[in-house]
């Protein structure tokens, strides 16, 4: 099976200091569709750097990175944002919603990107606002929704998209447990109902159940890998996904 | 787009109200300065652009009108006789003493005319009529002046140079540059006014015939009667307007009046959108992450301003009409024709816009990564 993401001796260097700091060290993983990645480690263990990384969002020092078959590392700052949007949707800890649009408008600004319609953009927001069980919030503006509802929105915006690959930080961090439970069980939908390959930065032991592997990452490095506790799920392809396929 | 920009604008009322206050205040400075430029400009070449004359005849080096030297009245007869001349008027234009009725004196222009010709008549009269100018010491003089020189009513005596006159009318808007009010009378007065000999005048105004090249009447003009200088109107109106617009510094200082309106708005508007910028930008950075383009963003902040321009022009055009329309009852009129309306709001427009590259260059070195820091 093809890795959505295939990451081969990535080494991240920052220029801080005389000698530079390494945030990676000749790091190697696959992320495959329909999994449920769970990247776990200390703080400035690289997490971040890698998910920043294999979100297309922050430029590799060396290696190899293929995102959806594209080899990004190399590059330019201006080519990244088009593989960015065609292929990664995010969802943020802290939610990453603008305050001042509506649950509707969020995703719809998504679709905006994508270049689809203003009349069809409208519509499908709130499909996809129906299927995190938000449809009543469309008019909502962020303020008034909770935690969850608020990451129930950033999944929907993320999903907007229709990327191959999600990749998250800290969704559950700003999250009681059981709101958390709640977004965790859309991740593993999206994973494994909906062929998606999930990668998620966490510190939540809490929500390790979910995962199908976990990553532990150290100094830049690989630390320890579990092994997936499930086969591979049956895969539903991404352009076989319908309005109406609930994520809850 | 979802309504990004009209919403972040919007959302905070009070940093909106600072924008739009600060391009309000720079359109109504602007406009002022510039209205004032032109009134100024204008009022400079009065005489001269509603002179009705084609060319004009003055002595030797005389750099403006008021600044006019007393020639021998004969050559009048000399101009009749050049070719291409259809008509000919000596005239009067001359500072001297207004004497009011508690015995104070104020400077006026006395601007004396053939009355029964159509050049350099008083315009714009709203009381009286030009050909009450034929009686005995008669004057018209612009009601702007009422107050300066004492007069109340038409009919009222007064003395100017010593000699008698008698108010018969008022015209409205014909200001003088200088703080010295035009009194129109018949040449004759004008002579005693401003104690010109029986043979003098000061300019000979000249109607060139229907068909002739005025260069070539000028230039006839020129061969025919000694020592005397010939501009067409449109160069002696220029002359003057330069000499009080710029030799003096007048049109200078408002020019820059104008300008410090420009910089100052553009400082105000460029410190609140950038300040509303870095208010959102981590949604700017959010918006990077998610895939959008620097154009998106751009797109963006510029709607912002376009908008924020698009207000405080209109309201900033409301104040102004106030402003020039109460400028017309003062001594200093405040222009604002409709190319200046024009020009205005695309001038708002560029600087809003100017204005926020500064937050567009900000933005352009956001690091997208920034979404992923707590």
């Amino acid at each position: 099976m093809q890795s959505a993401i295939a990451v081969r001796q990535l080494t991240k260097k920052y220029d801080e200091g005389a000698a530079g700091t390494f945030a990676l060290r000749g790091l190697d993983l696959d992320v495959h569709p329909g999994e449920l990645l769970m990247l776990m480690g200390p703080s400035g263990s690289g997490k971040t750097t890698l998910l920043s990384i294999m979100g297309c969002i922050l430029t590799a020092t060396s290696g190899s990175v293929l995102v959806a078959g594209t080899e990004v590392v190399g590059l330019s700052e201006k080519q990244l944002p088009p593989l960015r949007l065609a292929h990664i949707g995010f969802v943020f800890q802290g939610f990453n919603l603008f305050p001042t649009l509506t649950a509707g408008e969020n995703v719809e600004l998504m679709l905006d990107l994508k270049g689809v319609s203003a009349a069809n953009a409208s519509k499908r927001a709130r499909e996809l606002l129906e299927q995190v069980a938000l449809g009543q919030k469309y008019d909502s503006f962020p303020a008034d929704l909770s935690g969850g509802q608020k990451q129930r929105v950033a999944i929907a915006r993320a999903l907007a998209g229709d990327p191959e690959i999600i990749l998250a930080d800290e969704p559950t961090a700003a999250l009681d447990s059981h709101t958390g439970r709640t977004v965790m069980e859309m991740m593993s939908n999206l994973a494994h109902r909906r062929g998606r390959a999930v990668v998620i930065v966490t510190h939540d032991s809490r929500v390790l159940g979910f995962a199908d592997r976990i990553v532990k990452i150290e100094d830049g490095v690989i630390a320890a890998a579990d092994e997936p506790q499930l086969a591979p799920p049956a895969l539903v392809q991404p352009n076989q996904i319908h309005a109406g396929v609930g994520l809850v | 787009m979802p309504p990004l920009a009209q919403r972040n604008l919007f959302h905070d009322k009070v940093r909106l109200t600072v924008t739009l206050t600060g391009i309000v205040f720079s359109v109504v400075l602007i406009v002022v300065q510039l209205g004032l430029f032109l009134g100024f400009t204008a009022a400079t070449s009065n005489l001269i652009d509603h002179s009705g004359a084609d060319l004009w005849v003055t002595s030797k080096n005389v750099p403006y009108v008021e600044q006019g030297v007393p020639f021998s009245e004969r050559k009048l007869n000399q101009v009749r006789a050049v070719p291409g001349v259809a008509d000919a008027q000596k005239i009067i234009a001359r500072w001297t003493q207004w004497k009011r009725h508690d015995g104070g004196q104020e400077s006026v222009q006395v601007v004396g005319i053939n009355v029964d010709d159509r050049l350099e008549r008083p315009w714009n009269v709203v009381e009286g009529r030009v050909e009450d100018l034929k009686s005995p010491d008669a004057v018209i003089l612009d009601e702007l002046y009422k107050q300066k020189l004492g007069v109340t009513h038409i009919g009222e005596v007064f003395e100017i140079g010593g000699y008698r006159a008698r108010v018969v009318g008022f015209t409205r808007g014909i200001r003088s540059f200088t703080t010295s009010p035009y009194v129109f009378t018949s040449f004759k007065n004008a002579q005693d006014y401003t104690n010109l000999r029986q043979d003098q005048a000061m300019f000979i105004l000249v109607k060139v015939a229907p068909g002739a090249q005025l260069e070539q009447v000028r230039r006839e003009l020129l061969d025919h009667v000694k020592d005397v200088d010939v501009y067409t109107s449109a160069q002696f109106s220029r002359m003057t307007t330069f000499y009080w617009m710029f030799t003096t510094g007048a049109g200078v200082a408002v020019l820059i009046a104008a300008g410090l309106g420009l910089v100052v708005g553009f400082v105000v508007v460029a410190q609140t959108i950038y300040a509303t910028t870095m208010d959102h930008i981590r949604e700017y950075g959010t918006l990077k992450a998610m895939g959008a383009p620097n154009s998106y963003v751009y797109k963006v902040i510029m709607k912002q301003a376009a908008i924020s321009a698009v207000i405080g022009y209109a309201l900033g055009m409301i104040v102004s009409s106030f402003v020039v329309q109460g400028s017309q009852k003062g001594g200093a009129a405040i222009l604002m024709p409709p190319s200046m309306v024009t020009g205005m709001f695309f001038l708002t427009l560029a600087m809003c816009v100017g204005a926020a590259l500064v937050s567009i260059n900000k933005v352009t070195r956001i690091d997208p990564a920034m979404v992923f820091k707590g």
